[in-house]
């Protein structure tokens, strides 16, 4: 590899091309003029970058998630100092929580200036320290091709997460040595992605003893790839134990299949929380015993031993103790693991499993998902049953935003790859779902891509209309409009009496206006009979739609785990409505 | 696990780079911890490797998920308990100033010698007394001094390093 001379712009360029990224999420501003006026320079190239102009930096953060979390690549993003920086924040820390893999440059102001309050100055490296896995502020331009790819190789490996390489401009204008890529390596960071063998053997023993044993798998798999999701559904199949998922990890297995007992947590299904309360083996592959997961942890799983599966040393006994901790990449593990299986010709103990299969189809009978359904109003789940059915033959990417919609969402849409289901579980970012949808669509320009929205979380973002017009990019935007942010009008139903402060939103604009506004189609429908064609009609139109599905507006999610307690104290449908819930768990969100 | 609350010694091996201390202590009080004491110092001058000691209340449990916590950090190598009861040697340093004069300057010298304290400065109302030894140690020394004229103390914070064979 030769040296080049080149100035710091042409590097931040040159660094894109090194690691393949032809796609980043931007917003120009004073601080990165020199990175953008070598886009525009590079526009008449073979292979220029693609530049997706957004409407707020928030809506790139985003859409740079919605590009990682749909395709497996690093989501870019280029944003100018101060507040393209503080706007960044939210997705940054979205995609932190989540372990999503995010390069984002920033400009910053003059060397010289920093520290002097200039114009559009923050202090980016200090602001984005908690929210980033690791953040550079580059102040020599012969470390900046150096920083570049450390920051490429931070984001991307070990579990994966969000880096921001903050760039003065007279940085950017300046010449400097460009080293490649495969002479950079970091200093000090080396994940481990095997785990120890004999460790993986004690988990196995324990594997072909149990007698009541579970699958709990979180988003860790579809992180480590298409390999580790192949292996786990080898893995599941070999042993034909129950499996479940986090919200995070949905499409990992196969939403259809038998061995999958639906989704766990807060609003998980019956039978799969019940079968991890009774469970006395649980296989935790890359899931963090969140707390949506757990309920009150003193009464978590009591009679279980666990096995836990995690590249990231600090996740294992964070909050649960586990008796076998493997920590690795998901796929190394369980390829590992599938081998010594085979060659040691571990059995799985047959019997016991029946009966263990009997007692789970027993909770299954309680239906935990149905719902009344309603000859006048739409019922919300029974529009994403709707959406389900029309969409399932084709490859569709859903992404959401955040509260009732997305419950409704992972609990009635069936996914069946991975990157298909895109939704902002850790932080629970309102807002997240259409420019996560605007970065799938970008990844994947000829496949159908529907954010599952609610009424309020759409606003939050709904300026990226206009980036999603721009760029031609045919989102389907499907609201549960209740008119009320439905999650916390449920809490405050089940919590506070029912004192509905501030949740209801009394000035909502006509949706269907709207759309038109920005230059898309707007769908509106209040009626179940109707619902059918106008799905129809939202999916065949070849360009951006709003599609307003008005639904009862009292209905809540069920089942529910209130929070502070246990899994076997599920509230089911209406029947328990008016449950105490004690001070303890009132503190908690 | 012991829920005793009482003060442990942290060691932490990072990559001497620009920001990294901000990233160990931002860690710790963004997370709800307190520190004791801190020091920070290159140990090793060609890889650039800093070791940062820190000394915390807590659990042996709130501990452990701050320790596992600071390797998330990049630039953190390791990170480990040191506390004295595991086997752990802890140093630290002050320097002790006394204003009096008379009886209470010399019972102050008197007892600087018991405590192998050395005197770096004086003047004819004062001494500035510079003593190694277990913060215990210096606990008591500044207990002492109080009657005697006690003007002012600096501390270096613990530094702490295994016993024996064993390395971090």
């Amino acid at each position: 590899m030769v040296n080049i001379q080149m100035t710091g712009a042409q590097m931040v360029l040159k660094a894109f091309e090194d690691h393949q990224v032809d796609t980043i999420f931007g917003y120009p501003g004073g601080a990165v003029l020199p990175i953008y006026d070598e886009l525009a320079k590079e526009r008449d190239t073979n292979q220029p970058i693609r530049h997706y102009l957004v409407r707020h930096e928030q809506g790139a953060s985003h859409s740079a998630e919605g590009y990682a979390r749909s395709s497996g690549k690093v989501g870019v993003m280029l944003v100018t100092s101060g507040p393209g920086v503080t706007n960044s924040v939210t997705g940054l820390t979205d995609a932190m929580m989540d372990s999503i893999p995010i390069v984002c440059i920033s400009g910053q102001v003059p060397t010289h200036l920093i520290g002097t309050d200039a114009f559009q100055e923050c202090d980016a490296v200090g602001i984005t320290r908690p929210c980033t896995k690791h953040n550079w502020l580059v102040k020599d331009i012969n470390d900046l091709s150096r920083i570049l790819h450390e920051a490429f190789y931070v984001a991307s490996s070990g579990r994966p997460g969000p880096v921001l390489v903050d760039i003065p401009k007279d940085i950017q204008f300046q010449t400097g040595t460009y080293i490649g890529p495969e002479t950079v390596k970091h200093k000090s960071y080396r994940p481990k992605l095997k785990a120890n063998i004999d460790q993986i053997d004690d988990a196995l023993k324990l594997i072909a003893e149990a007698e009541k044993p579970i699958f709990y798998t979180g988003g860790g798999v579809i992180n480590s790839g298409n390999a580790a999701v192949q292996l786990l559904r080898e893995f599941v199949r070999l042993t034909g134990f129950p499996i479940t998922s986090t919200l995070q990890g949905l499409g990992a297995y196969p939403g259809d299949d038998s061995q999958f007992i639906g989704m766990l947590g807060m609003h998980g299904t019956y039978e799969a929380n019940m079968a991890m309360n009774e469970c006395d083996l649980m296989i935790n592959i890359g899931a963090r015993f969140d707390d949506r997961i757990t309920g009150k942890i003193d009464d978590f799983s009591p009679n279980s031993k666990k096995i836990h599966i995690d590249i990231d040393p600090s996740s294992i006994n964070k909050i649960v103790k586990v008796d076998v901790p493997l920590i690795g990449d998901v796929a190394h593990v369980l390829e590992d693991s599938i081998k010594l299986w085979k060659s040691k010709v571990y059995k799985i103990n047959k019997t016991p499993l029946k009966e263990w299969w009997k007692t789970i189809d027993k909770w299954k009978e309680k239906d935990s998902l149905k719902f009344a359904s309603d000859k006048n109003t739409i019922k919300p789940q029974y529009a994403i049953q709707r959406l389900y059915e029309l969409t399932k033959e084709k490859d569709v990417f859903v992404t959401t935003e955040v509260g009732q919609h997305q419950m409704w969402a992972a609990q009635y849409y069936k996914f069946s790859k991975p990157n298909r289901w895109i939704t902002s579980g850790g932080l629970g970012t309102m807002g997240f779902g259409l420019p996560a949808a605007i970065g799938a669509q970008v990844a994947h320009p000829d496949k159908l891509v529907i954010d599952i929205a609610g009424e309020a979380s759409i606003l939050m973002c709904i300026q990226e209309m206009s980036t999603a017009i721009q760029h031609k990019l045919p989102v389907k935007i499907f609201i549960i409009n209740n008119q009320y942010m439905g999650m916390v009008r449920q809490w405050q139903e089940l919590l506070h009496d029912q004192r509905y402060s501030h949740s209801y939103t009394d000035a909502l604009p006509d949706f269907v206006k709207l759309a038109e506004a920005y230059g898309a189609k707007g769908i509106r429908v209040q009626k179940p009979n109707e619902l059918d064609k106008a799905i129809n009609e939202m999916i065949e139109y070849d360009g951006p739609v709003i599609f307003d599905c008005v639904v009862e507006q009292n209905e809540n999610v069920y089942p529910m785990i209130p929070s502070g307690k246990a899994h076997n104290e599920m509230l089911l449908g209406d029947e328990t409505k008016k449950e105490e819930i004690s001070d303890e768990g009132k503190v908690l969100v | 696990m012991s829920e005793i609350v009482s003060k442990h010694t942290v060691s932490v091996l990072v990559d001497n780079e620009p920001g990294v201390l901000a990233r160990v202590i931002g860690l710790i009080s963004g997370r709800g911890y307190n520190i004791d004491s801190l020091t920070v110092a290159e140990v090793d001058t060609e890889k650039h490797i800093s070791r940062i000691t820190i000394v915390a209340p807590g659990t042996e449990q709130t501990v452990n998920k701050m320790i596992s916590q600071l390797q998330r950090i990049v630039p953190v190598k390791r990170a480990a308990n040191v506390t004295f009861e595991k086997q752990g040697i802890e140093r630290e340093m002050a320097l002790v100033k006394i204003v009096s004069t008379g009886e209470k300057r010399v019972e102050s010298m008197r007892l600087s010698d018991v405590f192998r304290a050395r005197v770096i400065d004086t003047t004819h109302d004062s001494f500035v007394f510079e003593l190694n030894g277990s913060p215990r140690k210096i606990d008591a020394f500044i207990d002492l001094m109080k009657p005697l004229g006690l003007s002012e103390v600096s501390r270096t914070g613990v530094v702490a390093i295994a016993r024996g064979t064993e390395k971090m």
